[in-house]
């Protein structure tokens, strides 16, 4: 018994130490963002000397765009982002549900092509994305963002999905079906109810991918009216031709990533219980 | 009667699901097949966007492997970037995940501070905090100072840098800890009780049984991670900007900058399907190789 106390007490030495040297970068931008420029990088103290709260409303406005303001880049990420979530989960949800309860022909062959398509890199398809967006007009617009969504362009998604309608017993299909439902309101009625868990997860994973995202943004959109956040930051540290005032851009970018801890901590529990179950990326 | 209403219901409900995957089985066309072919198709022109389209049979592909010197050097920098981040993420989230499989108080809040990085990471705001973090005289090297060690170069020293952006990428541990964490509570405890009998110590337990038994979870893990580092952009493109001595210019960086800013699109096209080949190969070569090394305890289901 006393050894295993021993034992407990370096495991939490370790966990809490750890913890403290990753966590510490995440520590270190809160204050950062209330320091003036030359403290961020003259002083070691952690903590601000004096509390700035003007570098957040100065680094709200003062986008290097004149006009445009991190007011914008939040409007348009959340204009971007929620559609993408809503067509995904959507889209998704439907795409597992045939794959996962239904024979149709060339199912087999359909399958093997959804998950070849979960190692098929971004990279290579992006270029004549990009042209084809760009001949059918959709370039600086978020079409390229929002119809792949509604089409279930992400595989890795319905794959999430089909594994755990996997484990949902058919004879709950089955007895529905004797009681005359149809299979949409099979889906909608008894299946939607269990799988909730990881059509929560998917659109969790989407949320914070497509807000996390810059690759495609940068490539898509070109005018700093529709900028998204990830956007918008870049700008500043970019555009500005004197010095860059590191303390505002810290402002805003605890700003940016508010929304993301706040979905962190509420629904941590999808978040692990998603990659755990699907075993998948992050 | 019945017999002619049958097969007919069936056929039926055969394309009910075919209805059901018909959302993905258009986007699959237009958004994943169509743009995969035509990369190809283009990687053997000269299309730049202004003019049309002209086969060049292997030009490209010619150009990459002997004029342009930069592409051999880029591939050999992305190469070295994953090797440096993934087995050095993989073996950190295995260590953290090992540590977190035992019964004590407050696993789950350890679990959930231990995830933010991979929530964070991959964002604009954290690669610009990584930037300001590892400046000559930012944080870290302050960090350092205070025990005594000398400052580092993080973002401007052409040896350190690739490093430097490494470390962003196994900061981001999280889920792979995860994944890890669910494989090792799967593995059954009288395996350790027979082996702690036979008098086997802490490494011997490693290597003989937790190893082998989440070794389909590390291959993949490994597969995905692999995949990522790869492709990676937006930290370099962020942090460094592909310098010094364009010694960060990964090939996510290279190919955006011939087709989007030097209009080369064939010749990026060309870029991307070598970067794809070595995927591909590379997930082959770890599903080949896993029958070796990997695990299944349903020996029949795989």
């Amino acid at each position: 018994m006393k050894r295993e106390q021993k034992q407990n007490l370096w495991r939490h030495i370790i966990l809490i130490s750890v913890g403290f040297f990753l966590l510490y970068p995440v520590i270190f931008m809160v204050f950062a963002s209330f320091k003036n420029s030359n403290e961020i990088f003259a002083s070691s103290n952690l903590l601000p000397e004096k509390w700035l709260f003007e570098n957040y409303t100065n680094g709200w406005s003062s986008g290097a765009t004149g006009t445009v303001t991190f007011t914008n880049f939040f409007i348009n990420t959340f204009v971007l982002v929620i559609p993408v979530v809503a067509a995904t989960v959507i889209s998704c949800t439907l795409a597992a549900y045939g794959f996962g309860r239904f024979d149709f022909p060339f199912k087999k062959i359909l399958f093997l092509v959804l998950m070849a398509t979960l190692m098929l890199p971004n990279t290579v398809i992006i270029i004549p994305r990009f042209m084809l967006f760009k001949k059918i007009g959709w370039l600086d617009s978020y079409l390229p963002f929002f119809v792949p969504a509604l089409f279930a362009a992400y595989p890795f998604f319905i794959f999430m999905i089909i594994q755990f309608l996997r484990g949902v017993p058919s004879e709950l299909d089955e007895s529905a079906k004797m009681d005359g439902c149809n299979s949409f309101q099979i889906l909608i009625h008894i299946l939607l109810p269990i799988l909730k868990p990881a059509v929560f997860s998917a659109g969790l994973f989407q949320f914070l991918w497509t807000w996390n995202d810059f690759y495609n943004q940068f490539i898509f959109i070109n005018t700093p009216a529709k900028f998204t956040l990830s956007l918008g930051l870049r700008l500043s540290i970019d555009a500005s031709t004197e010095a860059v005032k590191w303390n505002e851009v810290m402002a805003m970018s605890v700003c940016s990533v508010i929304p993301l801890f706040v979905l962190f901590f509420c629904a941590q529990r999808y978040f692990v219980d998603g990659i755990a179950t699907s075993g998948l990326k992050g | 009667m019945s017999k002619k209403r049958n097969p007919a219901r069936k056929k039926v409900k055969q394309w009910t699901g075919f209805l059901y995957i018909l959302p993905w089985v258009l986007g699959f066309g237009c958004f994943q097949l169509y743009p995969f072919v035509s990369s190809f198709y283009y990687s053997f022109t000269n299309y730049t966007l202004l003019n049309t389209p002209r086969f060049v049979g292997l030009g490209n592909y010619i150009t990459l492997f002997t004029a342009d010197k930069q592409f051999l050097e880029t591939m050999k920098i992305t190469g070295a970037y994953a090797l440096m981040s993934v087995p050095l993420k993989l073996a950190f989230a295995l260590f953290i995940a090992s540590i977190l499989n035992a019964k004590v108080k407050g696993i789950g809040i350890y679990r959930s501070l231990y995830y933010l990085p991979s929530i964070l990471g991959g964002s604009v705001a954290v690669s610009v905090l990584w930037r300001v973090l590892f400046m000559k005289d930012g944080a870290i090297n302050r960090f350092m100072g205070i025990f005594g060690l000398p400052a580092v170069n993080w973002l401007t020293d052409p040896d350190i840098a690739l490093f430097t952006l490494s470390m962003l990428q196994i900061w981001q541990f999280g889920s792979a800890m995860v994944i890890f964490l669910a494989a090792l509570k799967q593995i059954p405890s009288d395996l350790y009780e027979a082996a702690e009998m036979d008098g086997a110590g802490r490494f011997r337990k490693f290597f003989n049984i937790t190893l082998p038994q989440i070794s389909s979870v590390l291959f993949f893990n490994l597969i995905m991670q692999s995949i990522q580092a790869l492709q990676n952009f937006t930290s370099a493109f962020v942090i460094t900007g592909g310098g010094p001595m364009k010694k960060t210019y990964i090939i996510g960086m290279k190919l955006y900058d011939d087709a989007f800013k030097y209009y080369k699109v064939g010749y990026a096209c060309a870029e991307s399907w070598i970067l794809f080949l070595v995927i591909l190969a590379l997930t082959l070569l770890v599903f080949r190789s896993s029958s070796a090394w990997v695990y299944y305890a349903d020996e029949g289901g795989k």
